[in-house]
């Protein structure tokens, strides 16, 4: 007999079967998992998290402490998860958590016995020593013993999503004050959203047997409700709960589709949404505190207006012999409808002596307190302060309202205490937010609605809107009166915060060892930690505090609260950016020919670019690489090198541009030339590389490293819009217009040739290198061409416009095929670019200098350019500065290794001998074995000479030459020819 | 957060580069015997106050307009949002 036979907001035609630690449980339709287990008379539901305690449901909201399940099974389940908040659909499956052996023999319960042992600080005052031992063995078997719930350790199956809202008026909480406020709105023509964190709109009224209008509550709410469907311009959002207050009035809002994860796994799941709002009014209502008295926390102890909402709203009969503790008129409500409903309430215990009882049909005891509860798994009987012992299976406790107000204070806004109601109140919330009803402080339901009325009328006119007539709300009367907090602290095992195990004596050790601020007790007791954040917990914790030390509540204060207000999940923190979403690339404009040539790709940047082309028979990657670097030097390559950053740069104003934000001249390059660029950052250090070239007087073309393609564009931009505001310059990235590709070889001009108009002459007379210009090929498509060569050999750069791309790499292969043509990917571009000393990413890493980069000569002495009078500094060009060098094995056999540090041979390796390090390895297919780059100190005078290089994390020593850095036709006459 | 831009009207704080302090905007110019700590107090010596600062935010998912936001750091309060071109303009009028 767990329910009664009418009444509330189920449907009992509609049987939903689900499943409790494997037991087959029937709840109905409307319930949330906690009524639906009460409903079948189950209290204990877990056990608690440090001492192993039965713990039953305490409350029926989202501020639940108690507890927390187990949802699902296998890669769907999800840890604590609150069952007063999940709404109950047929084949629920749920799970009790952190016990070892069954629910009700706990083998952890031995920690409740030893808990003198286990206070406040237990931990770090007793796993120091010896300090070997924390990572080996403390830690794992505490790491075992804590925490809640399980993972599964496999990807979650679930969609997530996000959203964005915009709304003139964001109501928050859908109870009677947040739902009149929206249809005051709402008839104004105001864009309006309602969010609620239940699944049924209507707050404390789904809960109540008020009356309204002369009629029930629920009859009123109905009313209301259809009339806000009717707008166009209301959107209401139960199943939503605003997890955060942000700047300029943009909220965060955690949607909770389904809880049932198997449903439907093409739809989402939860969606996250970002509301952003003119104005936001604040309706979250109060939440209930708990009484202070030994053993406070067996199952079967409930908050008072929870008990009530359990039984009107659902028709739980909480206890065959339920007795009320209060310390003011609410638990006499639940009294009253427990009652009506026909459970068995045999006693009511006020703590207020002088007191005029509003229901005299009742036993009751006035100016009294429990002392303690008795119980095993729930609690059997209580014993007041006066010896008496009375036999109860059930006690709802009362002990005044705290109102909601966290959603003030996540921008810095603190809490005021109020002396007549005993409770914090807002005292400074956002700004364009304003709070009503019982989270302003206000408990009488009469007055809220005048406070909607008010508040709602300004706020509108001052967002623009007209007036509208609104009728008045006539609703029962009902008075809140508290009784202060106690002066005297309790003895024995009393709980002050449920879910973290923290007891009164807790508090007093913080206290007595130094710990007296609230935020250092927060964190040394963990009191208002963890999913419920102290949500009941706090204000009492707080109040032992101002016993213990004799101030006010005020003086003592509050901790800061923080988003979210209820637990986020980070899958919808996530969203759809998982896996290959988490960071989406880019394709090159002949990725699919590269596919169909069989590429390996590797994510370069934001890029996916072919590392190399295998071919039938080749094992490893370096078979595949060696033969495309040898292939391209004795025939011809080609290589897709779109990914570089291109911008265009025109106006009066270009060439002086380029001399600002290169380090080198670029005013006096001729027209149809093509120049390599240095650009520094303004404190010296080489920022990025790249070519420019003159097409026109006004008109140049750059292009940058891939890595740097968005960066290098804003610092332009900054230079052009804030640093000379006043030139002619105009910047447009044309990265994804043009089309890249390297022509590199000794065939390369031939194989140009044939492509070309025939008009075009680019014999090395007319097109000699640095030579640029603007062409067409293969019959007509428009192309630039140009003569550099990141290779060292004769070669090419061709840009043609992107959507031309596929038909050009498909065409230059075949016409290639002559040529002995080879794709190469960057794996056999970073060979050939080691073989020939060019720096790249690995060597303009952000600490390095043109000095360091052997290029300190380039840097314009006379120019005001951006990085060169800071590259001036006598510390950037000490006499041992490092040099940019290449370095050769003595060994042949060995294999370079990045990252190494070069030591002088004899010296010990550490920190004080440490002469540069190895930028970048590979293995050269031309020379036969390793070769790297790296800086050395004084590096370009040391040619011949032999140091360590040293890898620590293998313990390798690898003896090196100290090498020009150009491997490769040092002279540079390849590329001339 | 929201920035009223000046020609795109309010837009989410997202869609923004952050620099630093306007500051940045007053770079000196080197001339035949430049000092290098002028050069070390720009790049250096920022302001950072607790309160009203002028600062630089790149609209890169936008316009690409560079703009001075005046912020009240304490509470993200924006006083004001100009284009760097008018912010200059005022600044050198004062």
């Amino acid at each position: 007999m767990y329910r009664t036979k009418t009444g509330g907001l189920i449907n009992r035609k509609k049987v939903l079967n689900f499943s409790f630690n494997g037991k087959i449980l029937k709840g109905f339709e409307g319930d949330t998992l906690s009524s639906a287990l009460l409903g079948n008379g189950i209290h204990l539901v877990g056990r608690s998290f440090k001492y192993h305690r039965p713990r039953g449901i305490f409350t029926s909201g989202s501020e639940e402490p108690s507890a927390l399940v187990q949802l699902d099974e296998k890669k769907f389940t999800e840890p604590n998860i609150r069952a007063t908040t999940v709404k109950l659909f047929d084949g629920l499956v749920a799970n009790s958590q952190n016990h070892f052996g069954s629910l009700s023999w706990d083998f952890m319960r031995i920690n409740d016995y030893l808990s003198n042992f286990l206070s406040a600080g237990f931990y770090y005052k007793t796993f120091m020593w010896p300090k070997a031992f924390w990572e080996k063995v403390y830690e794992p078997i505490i790491r075992n013993a804590a925490g809640l719930g399980k993972l599964s350790k496999e990807p979650d199956p679930s969609i997530y999503d996000k959203g964005f809202l915009h709304c003139d008026l964001l109501v928050i909480g859908a109870g009677p004050s947040g739902l009149y406020s929206a249809l005051i709105a709402a008839r104004t023509g105001a864009k309006v959203i309602i969010v609620d964190e239940d699944f049924t709109l209507g707050g404390s009224l789904n809960g109540e047997k008020l009356e309204i209008n002369g009629g029930l509550c629920t009859d009123w709410l109905g009313t209301i409700l259809s009339e806000l469907t009717s707008f166009k311009n209301v959107r209401l959002m139960p199943k939503t709960t605003l997890y955060g207050s942000f700047d300029h009035g943009i909220y965060g809002a955690l949607e909770i589709r389904n809880y049932n994860s198997r449903d439907n796994l093409k739809k989402p799941r939860h969606i996250l949404w970002k509301i952003y709002s003119k104005f936001s009014v604040l309706c979250t209502g109060a939440l209930e505190r708990s009484i202070l008295f030994e053993n406070n926390d067996l199952p079967g102890i409930m908050l008072s207006k929870s008990m009530r909402h359990y039984c009107n709203r659902w028709g739980v009969i909480p206890g065959q012999h339920i007795s009320i503790y209060t310390n003011n008129d609410d638990g006499w409500e639940t009294a009253k409808d427990l009652k009506e409903a026909g459970c068995n309430v045999i006693c009511i215990i006020d703590q207020r002596p002088d007191i005029n009882p509003p229901i005299k049909n009742i036993d009751y005891v006035l100016g009294r307190k429990i002392a303690k509860a008795y119980g095993n798994l729930r609690i059997s009987s209580i014993k007041l302060d006066n010896g008496k012992i009375i036999k109860t299976d059930c006690l709802a406790v009362s002990g005044g309202f705290n109102p909601n107000l966290h959603l003030t204070c996540h921008q810095r806004g603190r809490p005021k205490w109020n002396e007549l109601n005993h409770c914090f109140i807002p005292n400074n919330p956002p700004k364009n937010m304003s709070v009503i009803g019982a989270a302003n402080g206000i408990f009488n339901y009469q007055d809220i609605f005048k406070d909607s009325k008010i508040k709602l009328t300004k706020i509108l006119q001052n967002l623009g809107h007209k007036k509208v007539s609104i009728e008045e709300v006539k609703i029962s009367n009902r008075v809140y009166k508290v009784s202060p907090f106690p002066k005297n602290i309790p003895e024995g095992k009393v709980w002050v915060d449920l879910q973290n195990d923290v007891t009164v004596k807790d508090i007093k050790l913080a206290v007595h060892e130094g710990f007296h601020s609230v935020e250092l007790l927060k964190r040394y007791t963990t009191l208002g930690m963890a999913t419920d954040q102290g949500k009941n917990s706090n204000v009492l914790g707080l109040s032992i505090l101002s016993v213990i030390k004799n101030k006010p509540m005020d003086e003592v204060g509050t901790t800061i609260f923080r988003p979210p207000f209820t637990p986020v999940p980070i899958g919808a923190f996530a969203g759809r950016s998982r896996g290959k979403h988490f960071k989406p690339f880019r394709l090159t404009p002949s990725h699919n020919w590269a596919k169909s040539n069989n590429a390996v790709f590797v994510e370069a940047g934001n890029w996916l670019r072919a590392q190399w082309f295998p071919l039938k028979g080749e094992k490893t990657w370096r078979e595949s690489v060696d033969r495309e670097v040898i292939q391209t030097r004795t025939n011809v390559g080609i290589c897709d090198v779109t990914t570089l950053g291109k911008i265009d740069i025109k106006g009066k104003d270009a060439g002086a541009f380029l001399n600002f934000v290169y380090a080198n001249n670029f005013g006096k390059l001729p027209i149809g030339k093509v120049r390599y660029g240095l650009m520094l950052r303004d404190d010296g250090i080489a920022f990025d590389d790249g070519t420019t070239a003159r097409f026109s007087e006004n008109h140049f073309v750059m292009t940058t490293t891939t890595a740097n393609a968005v960066t290098v564009f804003r610092h332009l931009e900054f230079c052009k819009q804030c640093l000379n505001p006043d030139w002619d310059v105009h910047l447009i990235s044309t990265t994804d217009h043009w089309a890249q590709f390297a022509v590199a070889g000794p065939k390369s001009r031939k194989l140009l040739q044939e492509i070309c108009d025939p008009k075009i002459d680019i014999s090395n007379d007319k097109f000699p290198f640095m030579a640029c210009g603007e062409i067409n090929v293969l019959k007509g498509i428009p192309a630039r061409l140009f003569r550099i060569s990141f290779s060292g050999e004769l070669a090419y750069e061709i840009a043609i416009p992107r959507r031309y791309a596929d038909f050009f790499i498909k065409e230059i292969s075949e016409i290639g095929k002559k040529y002995n043509l080879v794709p190469y990917g960057t794996e056999a571009l970073g060979v050939m670019r080691i073989e020939k000393g060019h720096a790249a990413g690995n060597e303009l890493n952000g600490q390095t200098t043109a000095n360091n980069l052997g290029l300190g000569k380039m840097v314009s002495k006379l120019n005001d350019c951006i990085g060169n009078t800071m590259s001036e500094r006598e510390e950037l060009n000490k006499e041992n500065t490092l040099k940019l060098v290449g370095f050769i094995p003595t060994n042949k056999n060995q294999s370079l290794v990045a990252g190494s540090h070069f030591i002088e041979k004899g010296q010990t390796e550490n920190l004080e001998n440490d002469q540069g390090w190895m930028s970048s390895v590979a293995f050269s297919p031309m020379l036969k074995h390793s070769i790297g780059l790296g800086y050395i100190i004084r590096g370009n005078q040391r040619y011949g000479e032999k140091v360590h290089a040293v890898n620590p994390l293998r313990k390798e020593i690898i003896e090196v030459e100290i090498h020009s850095p150009h491997f490769y036709d040092p002279e540079g006459e390849l590329l001339r020819g | 957060m929201i920035i009223q831009h000046p020609d795109l009207g309010p837009r989410d704080s997202s869609e923004f580069v952050y620099k630093g302090d306007a500051e940045l905007l007053f770079r000196p110019k080197r001339t035949e015997n430049t000092d290098q700590k002028i050069f070390h107090d720009y790049l250096y010596l920022r302001n950072n106050p607790a309160g009203k600062h002028c600062e630089l935010w790149y609209h890169e998912y936008g316009d690409r307009s560079w703009l001075v936001v005046t912020r009240d750091t304490t509470n993200h309060e924006i006083l004001k949002v100009e284009h760097v071109k008018d912010y200059i303009k005022s600044y050198k009028a004062k």
